[in-house]
């Protein structure tokens, strides 16, 4: 039973680590158009989105 | 997860739809200055728009418009979603470089309006959002806690304390989760519990609070049995329920909120010094001047202070044929200005009787609606009453049986936690949420739940007849017997006015040229000289014809010289489905009617041309409503369907209602659903989802009945355990939101 004294924390920590990582992807919006972004990864564009000229 | 996303599979890549061509026709001429106000400059200089695209469908139509955009200079970003049809775009320079953005949109096919960032439903989207969250919250706490509950289960040889460590770690997910998670309910319960209220929400709130307390109570004293995973289960599948829910209602708002940007318009202010500038319509203020070029919409109401024009008015008392207006006159936004320029002075709504008196009505009939009660908050008026005596009356039950008063306490909660009305919590969303989606896909936009439930009582539907029934456009339609020769004649007038007439005549006749010798006689018509001779167009009285008596159809003369003059009949075309939607509707038995502020003649008809024989011309908006009430007065349930001003109080005041896309502003925000594209046939599905959904309401209802039934009983004689409560309650939900997942295979 003492597997259990480490066993149970780590599997806290895991589940504490999934759902920071799903707040993570509600704040940064990506959500927010699943059409548009499960299409996009099918179009090979050959320029970046952002133009990093500066 | 119900795939509510695909509003069209089948993408005519980008191509407007004529619709939009049109609409876009009256402010194709683009200021350089017009989207200006609704450029945001960014702190690092950046400029940025929002663009709503319309003629987009598909990730094609997307990667075309970012690859397109991307080849313009300075642009930093261009980002669409294809969600909500919004095109992001930011570029270094001139605010002005946002017209040609658009011109290129324009080049590519796709149409572009900027829309308003402050219009953005930022509350709606942040719920949205905190609701994912306690989603999340719950679903990893549930997950946790039944890892840790089977243990308990199939622990048999476990011992005593580590069992009650097993129930302590689920107490430590459970209380902040439940805490987290569970605000949403909580907060709408004490809400309705404030305004001494109950809804779905009490009973939720008492069951998942009581089964929390118990489940301390019994940790603290060792017992075998808690419900931390019955209450975090609870409150991840109504989560579920609800979130689907707010993100429906979240994009059929966005969708209406799209409808109506697409329409705004922009208008031609003339500033103190005389000087014209081109700013949004939502942005014109009381008493400023305006001044409105011939062919343009209306922008915003107003009074004309300078010029005589033709309108075509038909938006606002649904009269196919435009009337002369004149200085003084009120004139309303959306009516088209068909004749000369005109100088209006923008009025604010309540100044005016004829709208004010509109709104007065629209409110009034507003009221009556909500006070119709939804099935599920009846169902809970019902059901919190029963519920919490049944508790009552097992607690003391159990201590009139002699029991101790901890057992008696016990199988009380045990009946509120069981009789949680999470099967009853999620039958009707689960149905609507189906229901609105599967509408949302053939483009129609249903405003909320109980719409759909007012939907599925409607007998009876009332027409409006211009641009509903109809396009609102007339059509030639003796053209054979005119000859090939006589047509284009009198086309070489009418192509240069805009007057629906002519505009008849000159689709009739297809292109061609126009006689260059032109003049427009306002109110009577068109006169030009071609090889000599005079050629008049217009009226009876205008050029010397008498007036033909056998019928009353809408007409038109030509007279070439001296000649004998020849008439022009013609007829307000139905649209294309309207005849097919008809017998369809009439086909599932109901009654319908044709009620229109036009004249009888035309209301005549295009009720013979569409087989309906109950119709009425010549009404006022008054009657309209007058009408409806005595329908309902009757005992009828009567759905409205109408676009103009003067329907607005008809459909706030009908059971429900409906509009299509083109409707004026406040018809769209008083209908109860939206018919998208030039279509009336949409009807037909909203009539026949709505119908489905209350089948299915009704049966999901029946089956929580029915698994209360069962389980109530169980938890009064003290057989629950959690692990009863939870197969109960999750197979309960199952079967109530599998049901309603039926109708979508449809």
């Amino acid at each position: 039973m003492i597997a259990l004294l480490w066993l149970v924390p780590i599997a806290l920590c895991l589940g504490a680590v999934g759902l920071t990582l799903f707040f993570w992807t509600v704040k940064s919006g990506q959500y927010e158009d699943i059409k548009g972004d499960a299409a996009r990864i099918l179009h090979s564009e050959d320029h970046p989105i952002v133009h990093d000229d500066d | 997860m119900v795939e509510i996303n695909n509003i069209d599979l089948n993408c005519p890549s980008g191509q407007s739809t004529a619709q939009d061509i049109a609409r876009n026709e009256a402010n194709h001429d683009h200021d350089e200055t017009q989207f200006s106000p609704y450029v945001q400059t960014k702190a690092n200089g950046d400029q940025v728009i929002d663009l709503m695209i319309s003629g987009a469908h598909c990730s094609g139509c997307m990667a075309k418009i970012e690859r397109e955009l991307a080849t313009l200079p300075d642009i930093r970003i261009a980002r669409m979603n294809l969600s909500t049809m919004r095109l992001n775009v930011a570029w270094r320079g001139e605010q002005t470089n946002a017209s040609s953005i658009v011109a290129k949109l324009d080049d590519i096919g796709f149409g572009a309006k900027p829309f308003d960032m402050q219009m953005e439903p930022l509350h709606g989207k942040n719920e949205l959002k905190s609701l994912l969250r306690a989603m999340a919250v719950a679903g990893v706490a549930m997950a946790n806690i039944m890892v840790i509950s089977v243990c308990v289960w199939a622990g048999i040889d476990m011992g005593e304390n580590t069992r009650q460590l097993m129930h302590i770690l689920s107490g430590f997910i459970a209380l902040p989760a439940v805490a987290y998670a569970g605000q949403p309910f909580f907060r709408s319960a004490w809400r309705a519990l404030k305004n001494k209220q109950t809804n779905m929400d009490v009973p939720i709130s008492l069951a998942v609070l009581l089964a929390c307390a118990l489940s301390i109570y019994e940790t603290y004293h060792g017992n075998p049995d808690t419900y931390f995973d019955a209450a975090t289960m609870l409150l991840f599948l109504l989560l579920i329920g609800r979130y689907l829910d707010q993100r429906l209602r979240l994009k059929t708002g966005e969708s209406a909120q799209r409808l109506a940007a697409m329409q705004a318009s922009n208008a031609s202010l003339v500033t103190k010094d005389g000087a014209l500038t081109t700013v949004p319509a939502s942005m014109i203020k009381p008493d400023d001047i305006l001044l409105i070029a011939a062919g343009e919409r209306i922008p915003v109401d107003g009074e004309i202070i300078k010029g005589r024009s033709t309108i075509d008015t038909s938006i606002a008392n649904g009269e196919t044929l435009p009337a002369p207006f004149g200085v003084g006159d009120m004139i309303y936004s959306g009516m088209i200005n068909l004749g000369n320029p005109l100088t209006i002075k923008a009025t604010a709504v309540s100044s005016d009787s004829f709208l004010s008196e509109i709104s007065k009505l629209v409110e009034a009939g507003e009221q009556t609606k909500s006070k119709f009660v939804r099935i599920a908050d009846r169902a809970a008026r019902a059901y919190v009453p029963i519920v919490h005596s049944l508790a009552v009356m097992t607690f003391i039950g159990w201590l009139a049986a002699g029991g101790s008063l901890r057992t008696a306490t016990l199988n009380a909660i045990a009946v509120l936690i069981i009789t949680c009305p999470c099967a009853l919590g999620l039958a009707v969303p689960a149905v609507q949420i189906v229901a609105s989606g599967r509408l949302f896909r053939k483009g129609v936009l249903i405003k909320s739940g109980d719409a759909l439930e007012r939907l599925a009582k409607i007998d009876t539907i009332i027409f409006d007849k211009t641009g509903t029934v109809t396009l609102g456009r007339l059509a030639l339609i003796n053209a054979d017997i005119l000859g090939k020769d006589i047509l284009e004649l009198a086309a070489k007038l009418a192509r240069g006015s805009r007057h629906p007439i002519a505009r008849a005549i000159a689709d009739a006749s297809g292109q061609g040229n126009v006689t260059d010798t032109l003049e427009d006689i306002m109110g009577e018509g068109l006169r030009a000289k071609i090889d000599g001779k005079i050629i008049k167009l217009g009226s009876a009285d205008f050029v010397g014809a008498k007036a033909s008596s056998e019928d009353t159809q809408v007409e038109t003369w030509l007279r070439v010289g001296r000649a004998k003059p020849i008439r022009f009949v013609f007829k307000d075309v139905p649209r294309l489905d309207a005849r097919e939607t008809i017998e369809k509707l009439q086909g599932f038995g109901y009654q319908l009617e044709l009620l229109s502020g036009d004249t009888e003649n035309m209301t005549a008809q295009t009720a013979d041309a569409l087989g309906l024989k109950n119709w009425t011309g010549g009404v006022s908006p008054q009657d309209k409503l007058a009408h409806l009430e005595s329908l309902k007065a009757n005992g009828r349930f009567p759905l409205m369907v109408g676009d103009g001003i003067n329907d607005a109080p008809a459909l706030a005041s009908a059971t429900a209602s409906a509009s299509p896309a083109s409707a004026a502003d406040i018809s769209r925000a008083a209908a109860d659903i939206i018919l998208q594209g030039d279509k009336l046939s949409g009807l037909v599905t909203a009539l026949r989802t709505a119908k489905d959904a209350q089948k299915r309401v009704i049966e999901n209802l029946s089956l929580a009945v029915l698994y209360n039934m069962i389980a109530v009983p169980l938890a009064i004689f003290g057989f629950v355990n959690p692990m009863i409560a939870a197969l109960a309650m999750s197979g309960s939900s199952m079967l109530v939101t599998l049901n309603a997942l039926r109708l979508a295979r449809h």
